[in-house]
């Protein structure tokens, strides 16, 4: 993935933004910007995972990141939650520029990500992975039962639905793994949550729970939250705000209501096109 | 860092195969098992510990009271002999099941095992050093060990059988090197302090005890036991949550190193000889051994230490056991073998089972 210099083209010129985030009149009343990440540029080795990225969230906003597989999305938001450092550019977090020593420390100013592959423990219980790295303690021993109380209270609030809070992760569905996942980034106070594809592989049912729970975040406030995800209806159903990333650029930033689903896959399909026609003409 | 990069480049294959697996319960092939044989592997699968159990019952029950020696089997002599033959096995399969349950493997406990006394000796002997500090450095020197296996497969990026394979040789040169392949023995003033570590006969298993207690507390209700788990069930995972996964491995590493000195010191004590050949890789195959007969998969992510305790006695009571009846040792090796892959195929296909989900 992430081969951006692969492309037929000279990256350093891509495709030119396309805006409406800028100026263009706004559907929700949203605060200032809590995360903006500056000039990002992230390579590895002779592949190029991103170019100069330019993103903002404003307070309580949702904001899609779509793009193609490979398009960086995933590096950009392991880049956000304090996983991998950026090579050059900057994150300004509630306007003070921060970096993120450790996934530790980021969420230690509240930023927590729900990776794709989740970060859950199949070996370990629902509390347990609940709590994964901020368990309860007695002293020096584990305090099961407070950790299980918690979980199953929170579980239900949020009307998650698994077996019992005991259960190994392994023997749940892949939503209720998503959910557990989620209520856990949630739970822990996050003030930004950057979701890594919550939808896929779901369900409609779970789909919609997911949705659900996304939309009940926003509802409560405070949270402002990134998602990555494919389905651009989905996206378009629930973020303020798309931002679409091409080939480590981010090619397009437009409120939800200025476009649409056929707009957006056209621009990706069109894309692709471009991308093949100079591969052939290269070859 | 090259795993960060794998995990980033495999982004795609992994939704690829998510999108096409799907949830991991149910499906059409769930309930092909008859719900009876279901229940029992169900049974066995979540209580390992039992099912151990109840073979070292049958041993003893056969050895203490049908076999042809049963009189001598309860004997003093006779349990102190198991007791001794037990307690190093346990003791270094504490340190072997945390990095196996973490994903590593530790092949040089039994050669830190021939050094450690000989260290204690050569700074009571040469440099004069007081017995209980001579011990202390000794230990230590485990840990030191441990820290540079550490070094060598989590910073350097070497796998830990390799690793250790490495350290362990170095070790054993040095060991016959440093005593010029010459058996000692221990100083006098030392045997005081010798007698509670290994002189008298119940001190070995007595240790042994404590430690398995003390390391299954810190396994199934500490922090670091929790993280030990999530270290080799997700790897990546656990990163993600902000896991400390190098500093995990380290302190296993450590305490396996520190285990292994630990043994070489009683050893010398109750035998009352420093040898330089002992030790080696038996007490290792031993341990692991144990801890595959209790239910560790050499996979990563599940294992108990009351489960290798088990599995300990149990190779200690067919040791002994054939040993009082006075049947030749040679078959006993076969029994090991075939206990040891039973409870392999055992932990895999009831892993397997649970993964398909045809039993929870």
């Amino acid at each position: 993935m992430t081969a951006a210099d692969s492309y037929g083209y000279d990256v350093n010129e891509g495709p030119p933004l396309q805006s409406t985030a800028a100026s263009g009149p706004s559907a929700v009343e949203l605060g200032d910007d809590v995360l903006r990440a500056e000039h990002l540029t992230k390579r590895f080795g002779p592949v190029t995972a991103l170019i100069d990225v330019n993103l903002h969230l404003r307070r309580g906003e949702i904001l899609g990141l779509i793009g193609d597989n490979g398009a960086g999305k995933s590096t950009l938001l392991k880049i956000l939650c304090g996983f991998q450092q950026p090579d050059t550019g900057q994150i300004v977090l509630n306007g003070q520029p921060v970096t993120f020593r450790s996934v530790d420390h980021a969420r230690s100013l509240g930023v927590d990500a729900v990776y794709q592959d989740l970060a859950l423990i199949n070996q370990l219980s629902v509390y347990h992975n609940m709590f994964l790295n901020r368990e309860r303690v007695n002293g020096p021993l584990l305090n099961n039962r407070a950790m299980r109380r918690t979980s199953r209270e929170y579980l239900n609030e949020m009307g998650v639905n698994i077996p019992s809070v005991d259960s190994l992760v392994a023997s749940l569905s892949g939503g209720q793994r998503q959910a557990i996942a989620v209520a856990r980034a949630v739970y822990s106070d996050a003030k930004i949550l950057l979701l890594d594809e919550p939808l896929a592989a779901m369900g409609a049912k779970e789909v919609a729970l997911i949705l659900d729970l996304i939309r009940d975040l926003k509802r409560r406030g405070d949270v402002s939250i990134i998602v990555i995800a494919h389905n651009y209806g989905q996206v378009l159903e629930i973020c303020d705000r798309v931002n679409l990333l091409q080939h480590g650029r981010i090619t397009l930033d437009k409120h939800s209501p200025d476009t649409s689903v056929q707009e957006l896959n056209d621009i990706v399909v069109a894309e692709y096109r471009r991308a093949l026609e100079q591969r052939q003409q290269s070859a | 860092m090259r795993s960060r990069e794998r995990a980033e480049m495999s982004d795609t294959a992994e939704r690829t195969a998510n999108a096409f697996t799907g949830p991991p319960t149910g499906g059409p092939r769930a309930g092909r098992i008859d719900p009876r044989v279901r229940r029992a592997l169900a049974l066995v699968g979540q209580q390992r510990e039992l099912t151990v159990l109840v073979v070292v019952v049958l041993l003893i029950v056969y050895f203490g009271f049908i076999s042809s020696a049963s009189s001598a089997f309860f004997e003093r002599v006779n349990l102190v002999n198991m007791s001794q033959i037990a307690a190093p096995i346990v003791i270094i399969a504490i340190g072997e099941v945390p990095l196996l349950i973490c994903g590593e493997i530790d092949l040089s406990p039994g050669f830190v095992y021939a050094f450690a006394p000989f260290l204690m000796y050569f700074l009571i002997v040469y440099h004069g050093f007081p017995v209980l500090l001579a011990i202390i450095v000794a230990l230590v020197f485990g840990l030191v060990v441990g820290a540079v296996n550490g070094f060598i497969t989590v910073t350097l990026g070497i796998p830990s059988f390799i690793a250790t394979l490495g350290t362990g040789f170095i070790l054993y040169g040095l060991t016959l090197s440093s005593s010029n392949a010459t058996q000692a023995t221990p100083t006098a003033n030392s045997l005081g302090v010798g007698k509670w570590l290994g002189g008298y006969g119940f001190a070995e298993i007595a240790w042994a005890v404590a430690l398995t207690i003390l390391a299954h507390v810190i396994l199934t209700r500490t922090r670091w036991g929790l993280h030990t788990i999530a270290v080799g069930g997700n790897q990546l995972g656990a990163r993600e949550a902000g896991i400390h996964v190098a500093r995990i491995k380290y302190g296993n590493f450590m305490v396996s190193g520190l285990l292994g000195a630990l043994v070489g010191l009683q050893i010398a004590f109750q035998t009352n000889v420093i040898d330089p050949n002992a030790g080696g890789y038996q007490p290792m195959f031993y341990s692991v051994a144990a801890a595959v007969i209790g239910g560790t998969a050499l996979l990563g992510g599940s294992g108990t230490i009351i489960g290798a305790f088990l599995g300990s006695i149990m190779l200690a009571v067919l040791t002994d056991g054939f040993n009082v009846i006075g049947i030749s040792a040679y078959p006993l090796n076969e029994i090991f073998g075939g206990a040891i892959l039973i409870a392999m195929i055992a932990n895999i296909q009831l892993a397997r089972l649970r993964a398909s989900g045809r039993l929870r």
